[in-house]
């Protein structure tokens, strides 16, 4: 318990600030996480969940904890180039757990929709989030969340209401920032209510090179027949380490497409969970993951499918260098009554180098007997015969190598729905492999970096 | 063009070449004809540089240049291209971004500017007009899901793109209808520049016939053992090859 002592012992000391600079719904629960997490801490590595990742060893760090909220200076207009271009993209910030509105002139997305901080809209509208804050994410469900929710004091809130279509990609730009080591909880709710359809691209960046640990909770809210496109872009530094807990429940008719790439992060542990709580209800989660040097990414994935007649789609793609070590572990649970299951996982990874490792296991759980159920893994090396019959064509092997992994990772990328994104994403993917990448090659703080 | 000097050569330590000698001048088309396992394929290997064959002793000379020293992907710069018995498959990678990278390799190599993207483009479709490829199988991956003689023709292709100075056919033919194996031999006679040379590995007639190699060589147990004009492939054709043997066994 010597990691979570210093967390309990902060939370101890300054508890009163942590109240002062947040909210109430977010207050509700404060108190009740600290009692579950000093009971039952981080989960170690004898959990299943968690065995290919040492969880207190990456919060044993002493990290700063912004518990008064002094906003850090941003210059947005240099942030700003950091967007993926000619998305047509609002762009919101968030440094650390803090919202900053769109750079350009507030323009509003939509009159049916909220874009901005949590404790902002429970201020003006008290009571409105009882229904969606900490209900999908319970105390008790793991350490961190635990942990997230007694420290977190703001974060992103993206409502969008019944039937409202905002044209503009809603691109959420994460930034690492600070003066010191530092660790952020935040917290992201987003609520879809019924028919509502929405374009989410969030990437997370470092502005500096300090060390920055992130607990992020989020939960997702699908209404009926509502749709959702949300990717996560992770293109930061071997100092920065997340720990993402994303929830989702799902009415029915609602589609929600999950993209998670990871070019660079020190550490990256995603745990997500899905319930399919409505008929006809398609959730399909798919991932890129490039490890290099000594990095850490490690997926848990647990598909519910609590009604029958859903889909879940699950595609995780790993290609791992140098020491990296890369786990995946996705579990479709199939209840008693969920008939006409249709699902389909499959976690590829290829370790380029020898000294890459990478855990894979995809299990299936099924309790229901007319169900179309698919899983499987594979882990191997590049393709011997491909390399040869590259060199014969004149290809050097370095070329050859990047090719081959790029194209590993492209039907992965070849999921998300965001076209530009995708156009965007495959030339980062280039980019990183050709190691050229460090940020996002764009704008002013990461070249100067 | 060609020099072989008493080439010795390996695979997974089971000695396959056996002293091979072969001189191949400007222009001219060998054919290679011999029984399964005698060593045509691994000469083929062994010239292309792939590094699951092992040199034991022996040199080869290209343009006069040590051929044997050079890393594979040099051996294609320099003008040696193969086509492969069997094309691998990469999905995921697109004929152009394939052929781009080869070709920007190749110029790099040779100290000349890669070509701009109209450029290339432009030279990407007269090629492939001239083999007569489906513009449709070059907007995919690799070889990926192509048929038999699809594959065969876009290595017909790669040459054009290429345009090497040895070219090695390893059983291009094999696997092939009549029509499709004509379609790959006219594009071999289309793209051969006055001074390209090929090796030619078939078992059959058919191909020979619309190739007119300029020299027939026989190999057997790792040895080239019989070289004539086009008439010792019109005896194999109707006797096999042992009575070759017998004569070997006699000497």
């Amino acid at each position: 318990m010597r990691a979570e002592r210093q967390y309990l012992e902060f939370f101890e000391a300054n508890e009163r600030l942590i109240f002062e600079h947040s909210c109430d719904i977010m207050n509700a629960l404060r108190r009740e996480a600290y009692d579950v997490f000093k009971k039952r801490g981080f989960p170690t590595r004898k959990v299943e969940e968690y065995r290919y990742t040492n969880v207190e060893a990456a919060f044993t760090h002493n990290f700063g904890i912004n518990a008064r909220r002094i906003p850090f200076a941003l210059d947005r207009k240099r942030a700003f180039r950091c967007s993926v271009p000619n998305m047509g993209t609002a762009v919101y910030f968030m440094v650390g757990d803090r919202f900053v509105p769109a750079i350009k002139k507030e323009e509003k997305v939509s009159v049916e929709a909220f874009i901005g901080s949590i404790c902002d809209f429970d201020r003006q509208h008290p009571g409105m989030l009882a229904d969606y804050y900490a209900k999908l994410c319970c105390c008790g469900d793991n350490g961190i969340a635990d942990l997230n929710t007694m420290l977190a004091q703001d974060g992103l809130l993206i409502w969008i209401g019944k039937g409202c279509k905002p044209a503009s990609v809603l691109q959420i730009v994460n930034l690492g920032c600070g003066s010191v080591d530092l660790m952020t909880n935040r917290r992201v709710l987003i609520v879809m209510d019924d028919g509502a359809e929405a374009q989410v691209l969030s990437c997370d960046h470092n502005m500096e090179k300090h060390k920055f640990l992130t607990t992020q909770v989020a939960e997702i809210y699908m209404g009926k027949d509502s749709r959702l496109n949300f990717c996560c872009i992770e293109e930061t530094d071997e100092n920065n380490v997340l720990f993402d807990n994303v929830y989702v429940r799902q009415k029915s008719g609602s589609v929600f497409n999950g993209g998670f790439f990871t070019l660079r992060n020190g550490l990256t542990r995603r745990t997500g969970y899905v319930r399919l709580d409505g008929k006809e209800a398609q959730t399909n989660w798919f991932g890129g993951i490039i490890g290099d040097d000594k990095e850490h990414i490690d997926t848990n994935l647990l598909v519910d499918h609590a009604v029958g007649g859903c889909k879940s789609n699950i595609l995780f793609k790993y290609v791992l260098d140098g020491e990296s070590v890369g786990a995946f572990a996705g579990k479709v649970l199939v209840r008693k009554d969920s008939q006409k299951t249709d699902s389909q996982e499959t976690n590829a990874n290829l370790c380029v180098s020898p000294k890459a490792r990478m855990y894979t296991q995809p299990m299936l759980e099924i309790y229901a007997d007319d169900v179309k159920c698919n899983h499987g893994s594979t882990i191997g090396r590049l393709d011997e015969r491909a390399l040869f019959y590259m060199a014969q064509r004149g290809i050097p092997p370095k070329e050859a190598n990047m090719l081959l992994q790029e194209a590993f990772l492209s039907d992965a990328i070849r999921q998300i729905q965001i076209e530009p994104l995708r156009e965007r994403l495959k030339f980062m993917v280039e980019e990183r492999f050709r190691r050229r990448l460090k940020g996002c090659g764009e704008c002013e703080l990461c070249v100067t970096k | 063009m060609l020099e072989i000097r008493n080439l010795y050569a390996s695979v997974e330590g089971k000695a396959i070449l056996k002293g091979v000698n072969l001189t191949i001048g400007k222009g001219e088309i060998h054919a290679l004809m011999g029984p399964n396992g005698s060593g045509k394929s691994t000469l083929c290997n062994v010239l292309a540089g792939n590094l699951q064959y092992e040199v034991l002793d022996g040199e080869v000379m290209f343009k006069g240049k040590d051929l044997l020293a050079m890393r594979p992907e040099n051996r294609s710069h320099e003008g040696i291209f193969m086509s492969f018995q069997q094309p691998v498959e990469i999905p995921g990678v697109s004929m152009v971004n394939f052929l781009r990278a080869a070709l920007d390799a190749k110029r790099r190599y040779l100290g000349l500017q890669p070509l701009n993207s109209a450029e290339f483009l432009k030279l990407f479709r007269e090629k492939r007009a001239l083999v007569k490829m489906d513009a449709l199988l070059t907007k995919r991956s690799v070889n990926e899901g192509f048929s038999g003689g699809e594959k065969k023709r876009n290595e017909i292709f790669q040459m054009a793109m290429l345009e090497p100075d040895l070219a090695i056919l390893d059983e291009t033919d094999s696997g092939l209808d009549v029509d499709a194996l004509r379609i790959v031999a006219d594009g071999f006679k289309t793209l051969r520049k006055a001074d390209m040379s090929g090796i030619v590995i078939t078992h059959y007639q058919k191909m020979l016939d619309y190739l007119k190699p300029d020299i027939v060589h026989v190999m057997i147990d790792g040895r080239i053992v019989r070289t004539g004009g086009p008439d010792l492939a019109d005896r194999i054709e109707k006797e096999g090859f042992d009575w070759i043997k017998a004569e070997m066994n006699e000497a």
